[in-house]
């Protein structure tokens, strides 16, 4: 996609397409010959096991719309219709339930690993910006998803959620009854979540095809953050990093299966197993557990509008990141004061989901975890918008290797190789 | 060929313009259908209306029906909490509007103007912050700190007129359009 191709046709079929359609050229360049640093770690394989969790939700969830039944009065029992009569339908149900959160652990270490090397910094911003869309997608696809067994939590999250836009002054009600096709969430909601359901998966498959796309511009970040600068400092992309990224995805795969086959409903609440009822709240409304830092926001501040900007902030402070960080080092490694915020940072994120997960009245070691989540939320603000900006003038950066093959190889292995 | 050039507005500038405003006006329009079926059918704008036999309820207890799809407390309240509700001054409440769609938009939430008849308190069980059904006090299981109900969902707290009194919710509950038929029904919608 970027430099000059080294594809070589090596049989006349082969340049008959390339003259024609040159896909075999574009699958050469990006996946095979593709220049990559030779210095890329275990974090830098989750790219392919996300790809790797889209194909496997779309490719489930194909088949239990096979079975599925979007109607109000149906939902529930199609469901377990799927669990109990269809052939593997429990498999192929835990697979796609598991699935979801298998996809947003694998998403969440990946944004993480871009926070910590830097990833989003020039020129790579419109990669992070698509990915911090990505992102929204699959947790709009997400909360559609969990919508449609149609259990409690799945009518009561529903709820809640689309009361989020009743925030809105003036309009926000219309625009909940228009979410809902009714006064309150229903038969008509469920379809049109369904509806979306379906959708938003190829939607998300276009926007990775962007990321990618994106990625092979300016190539790989890595480790160390600092620029190719010969090819000696990258490898090809194939055999070393398909194979490293198959590796991975074998290791993560195993735990996967563990969840399916073990506890398949690990993730789950078991209030989902209750037909919905519109008379009666579950007593405590949480969230699926990838969902719930968010919720914790919302919930720490004790104003409707303020709670939903709040919340909203959080997420849109994500596509600002490029332009909130001052600091021209990229990688962490060499910022030893941002480094050590950037860890109370991923603490203040898992501290975040357990207020989520705890109800509104909870208390931890005498402290009223509502006040828990305040201060966690001052601080997820804090971090982007108070310490990216005045520590990257502030810190004063360690010394940067000369080269990602002088850092791997040592001065003398990169003087035999001149 | 003598090529002309003029600032002067042609008539060519003019179509292009007029094209292409008829052509967003039309894309416009044609997206309204694709928008407007999103919000309720008429079958689900047709006005539900519930009747209601109030002889079995007694006071202190609150029983919930369903009224357009979502629940409505009818709650008989005794004169404690009847009490508890006139007592309060109505320029501290949160939320100083009395949302009854009986009333005036702009009348105050006086416990007289919540519930006409005293006694009997009848609302919209769909808490004002983000609509989960809040779970009513009872004097031997107290919910919140007012004697109303308690949301689980956030934390909201409603007095005995089920005004909000504490947590995010920014409203009181909301009071349905109805008239009583006898002293023992009530019509809700």
């Amino acid at each position: 996609m970027s430099g000059p191709s080294t594809y070589i046709p090596k049989s006349g079929l082969e340049k008959w397409i390339d003259q024609r359609l040159p896909l075999p050229r574009l699958m050469h360049d990006t996946m095979q010959t593709f220049p990559t640093p030779r210095n890329l770690n275990i974090w830098y394989t989750f790219g392919g096991i996300l790809t790797f969790c889209l194909g496997v939700q779309i490719i489930t969830g194909i088949v239990l719309a096979m079975h599925y039944v979007a109607n109000a009065g149906l939902a529930f029992d199609s469901v377990e219709k799927i669990m109990r009569d269809v052939n593997y339908g429990w498999l192929i149900r835990y697979i796609h339930a598991n699935g979801a959160s298998m996809f947003f652990l694998a998403v969440y270490i990946h944004m993480f690993r871009g926070l910590y090397y830097g990833s989003y910094k020039a020129p790579r911003e419109l990669i992070w910006i698509l990915g911090v869309l990505i992102y929204l997608l699959m947790m709009a696809t997400a909360f559609f998803g969990y919508v449609l067994p149609w259990g409690q939590m799945s009518f009561w999250g529903a709820t809640v959620i689309t009361n989020l836009f009743s925030a809105i002054p003036v309009i926000g009600q219309h625009i909940a009854t228009w979410l809902w096709g009714d006064f309150a969430v229903g038969d008509a909601t469920l379809n049109r979540f369904f509806s979306l359901h379906y959708l938003l998966p190829f939607i998300i498959a276009a926007v990775v095809g962007l990321h990618i796309w994106a990625l092979h511009v300016p190539g790989n970040n890595n480790p160390l953050g600092i620029d190719v600068k010969s090819p000696q400092d990258t490898l090809p992309f194939h055999p070393y990093y398909t194979v490293k990224d198959a590796f991975y995805l074998c290791l993560y795969v195993i735990l996967f299966a563990a969840f399916v086959f073990y506890s398949p409903d690990f993730f789950g609440n078991p209030d989902n197993y209750q037909p919905a009822n519109p008379l009666v709240t579950p007593p405590d409304i949480v969230p699926e557990w990838y969902l719930l830092p968010y919720y914790a926001m919302l919930r720490s501040v004790p104003n409707k509008l303020l709670g939903v900007l709040v919340m909203g902030l959080a997420l849109v402070t994500l596509v600002l990141l490029p332009w909130l960080d001052t600091s021209r080092v990229r990688s962490l490694r060499f910022r030893p004061v941002m480094k050590q915020f950037f860890w109370v940072f991923a603490v203040d994120c898992v501290l975040l989901g357990y207020c989520g997960s705890q109800s509104v009245e909870a208390v931890a070691f005498g402290i009223p975890l509502v006040i828990v989540a305040r201060l966690g939320t001052v601080y997820y603000l804090a971090y982007f918008w108070v310490l990216m900006p005045i520590i990257g003038l502030i810190e004063t950066p360690k010394k940067l290797p000369a080269s990602i093959a002088q850092s791997v190889l040592g001065d003398k292995a990169v003087a035999a190789a001149e | 060929m003598t090529a002309t050039t003029s600032d002067a507005t042609t008539r060519r500038d003019f179509l292009y313009v007029a094209t292409g405003a008829m052509g967003a006006v039309g894309a416009a329009a044609a997206a309204w259908p694709f928008i407007d079926q999103m919000n309720p059918s008429t079958a689900a704008l047709a006005l539900g209306t519930t009747e209601i036999d109030l002889a079995a309820i007694q006071p202190g207890q609150q029983v919930i029906y369903t009224w357009r799809g979502q629940p409505l407390f009818v709650r008989r309240r005794t004169p404690a909490e009847i009490a508890s509700a006139k007592a309060v001054d109505v320029s501290t409440l949160p939320d100083p509007l009395a949302r009854n769609a009986n009333l005036p938009d702009n009348t105050p939430a006086t416990d007289a103007d919540r519930a006409t008849k005293p006694e009997w308190l009848i609302v919209k069980g769909v808490c004002t912050h983000l609509g989960c059904t809040p779970t009513v006090s009872t004097p031997t299981a107290p919910e919140g700190e007012y004697g109303g109900w308690l949301c689980h969902c956030h934390g909201s707290a409603y007095d005995t007129a089920g005004r909000i009194r504490k947590g995010p919710a920014p409203e009181n509950l909301a009071v349905p359009p109805y008239t009583f038929l006898s002293d023992t029904r009530v019509k809700v919608g």
